[in-house]
């Protein structure tokens, strides 16, 4: 059972009390850009085999969204934090650089 | 290759069943094929087989990371159906259930195909109306589909419960000519056809990256060593968006996992496939008895072939409410595949930035269904440039806004 714990209320919660958001940390295009920025924004995903940022909500807890690190191929948990940010913290940037070096080379890839 | 028939049956009786060969040959890769599909699953092999059937492109590999037929091809519930909503939908799905009415005879292999009719319950007046309107587009689409009533359904599957606990059975979508079919003699058919044809199937063979030059691909680096291509295929479901990352371009999928799971075999009691998506479960029969079982998706990416534990939960109580007398039911085998969904829900057969490197993808929860129409129709997307039945499916629907939107249409189970 994936378990994630809300930065907010502190709570170590299992996944049926949460629902997923997909991934996190898109870039909303303003009403300058182009199709072809728009459509990155609405359709496409990184969808990586490995670390992954995405969004969850604590719907049947604190009812907050918050944003989780997490392996797609292993599923471990590198941490969770607060969702008014437009990057991961440097907390959370520490523990994936111990654990996955090389992972912000893939993440820009 | 030996024909699989009577006579050689009787032969082969008569001398302790030695003269068998093997179905298909494990090659090992040439320096350079016209066309390289990466992915030895149904729909690769599908697409390998129509390259060479239909337009004459014999000279192709199909690789495969692991083994063939071993990823989604041989973890889902077999369940054939196509009444869709959609136009589109409805002609490459119908297409796909026509072919394999006829594919054990195409194939010389029998890929027990048994249209024995599927049901999608509706347990909601919202299902019902839902319902009538497909009856009344398939109609259109020359699809034999119609809304039958409950006491139907209790004719139809005497071991339903109609005055459920939470939804009562109000009515189905019954289509006929639905049904099963053996999942691995699918894989298992077409790559003896295929093998037969010169084609060369190379397992434990990962690719590990998309070779291009000006915007054209040149082939592809492996583990077993460079094959360069004229035209490639990628065919690889819940890995599309690693190997589009490879080739330079993004996908609006996301990989998810889905679970499906068996029961202990059984006396027969159910000869029809019935849905209920409401509930969020399906259930059919095997030959060897076995009840087996499908439900909903994860809501998150994941790459392990392993699901979540509530949704199996979920499953089985939709289940168990739908039909009381298998409560008592122990399960046998429980598994996951890693499926790739799209945001309308309709699979992707297209073009991509790259020239000559063709995407088949999207199936998310409904692929095995589609296996023949899509193989047909991606091959003539890969040997012509273009195809009446793909021609919805582009990558460029996205970015246009003509989705082919089945999520509604579909329900959840597929």
């Amino acid at each position: 059972m994936l378990i994630l714990t809300c930065p907010y209320c502190g709570v170590a919660a299992d996944e049926t009390e949460l629902h997923p958001g997909g991934e996190a940390h898109l870039t909303r295009e303003g009403p300058e850009s182009d199709d072809a920025a728009f459509e990155g924004y609405l359709f496409h995903r990184k969808n990586p085999k490995g670390v992954h940022f995405e969004r969850w909500r604590h719907s049947h807890g604190c009812g907050k969204w918050f944003h989780a690190a997490r392996c797609t191929v292993t599923l471990e948990v590198f941490g969770s934090y607060a969702a008014q940010t437009t990057e991961p913290p440097q907390e959370i940037r520490e523990i994936l650089t111990a654990r996955r070096p090389g992972w912000d080379q893939e993440a820009k890839a | 290759m030996t024909r699989y028939s009577a006579f050689a049956l009787a032969r082969e009786a008569f001398r302790n069943h030695q003269g068998w060969g093997r179905a298909w040959r494990d090659a090992t890769p040439k320096g350079h094929y016209d066309a390289v599909i990466v992915g030895a699953g149904g729909h690769g092999l599908a697409t390998a087989y129509y390259l060479g059937k239909n337009h004459g492109i014999r000279n192709v590999a199909i690789l495969e990371k692991g083994w063939l037929g071993g990823g989604n091809t041989g973890r889902n519930t077999t369940i054939i159906r196509s009444n869709y909503l959609q136009d589109p939908s409805a002609a490459i799905y119908e297409k796909s259930r026509s072919l394999y009415e006829t594919l054990s005879q195409d194939l010389n292999y029998n890929i027990m195909y048994s249209p024995r009719g599927v049901m999608m319950l509706a347990q909601t007046e919202h299902e019902v109306r839902g319902y009538r309107r497909t009856a009344h587009a398939n109609a259109l689409q020359d699809v034999e589909t119609r809304f039958i009533g409950p006491e139907e359904v209790k004719r139809l599957v005497p071991i339903i419960e109609l005055k459920g606990p939470r939804y009562p059975v109000l009515g189905a979508l019954w289509q006929p000519r639905a049904g099963t079919a053996r999942h691995d003699a699918v894989a298992w058919g077409y790559a003896r056809a295929c093998s037969d044809m010169g084609m060369d199937i190379v397992q434990k063979c990962e690719v590990t990256g998309v070779r291009t030059e000006g915007g054209r691909v040149t082939g592809v680096s492996t583990t077993r060593g460079e094959i360069g291509c004229d035209k490639l295929g990628l065919v690889v479901a819940g890995h599309s968006g690693h190997l589009a990352d490879m080739a330079g371009f993004r996908l609006p999928v996301e990989s998810v996992a889905l679970q499906a799971l068996v029961s202990e075999p059984i006396k027969p009691c159910m000869d029809v496939v019935v849905m209920a998506n409401t509930v969020h479960g399906y259930m059919s029969q095997s030959d060897k008895g076995e009840m087996v079982i499908g439900g909903g998706a994860d809501g998150y990416n994941n790459y392990t072939q392993r699901g979540s534990f509530h949704h199996i939960e979920e499953t089985v109580r939709a289940l168990c409410e739908t039909f009381p007398m298998i409560s008592r039911l122990k399960m046998l085998r429980q598994w996951g595949g890693i499926v790739d969904m799209t945001g309308d829900r309709s699979p992707i057969l297209s073009k991509t930035p790259v020239e000559n490197c063709f995407i088949n993808c999207g199936w998310g929860t409904g692929g095995f269904k589609a296996i023949p129409g899509s193989g047909w129709g991606f091959a003539e997307l890969m040997a012509k440039g273009h195809s009446p039945l793909t021609e919805a499916f582009g990558l460029d629907r996205f970015r246009e806004g003509r989705f082919v939107d089945e999520s509604v249409a579909a329900g959840v189970a597929h």
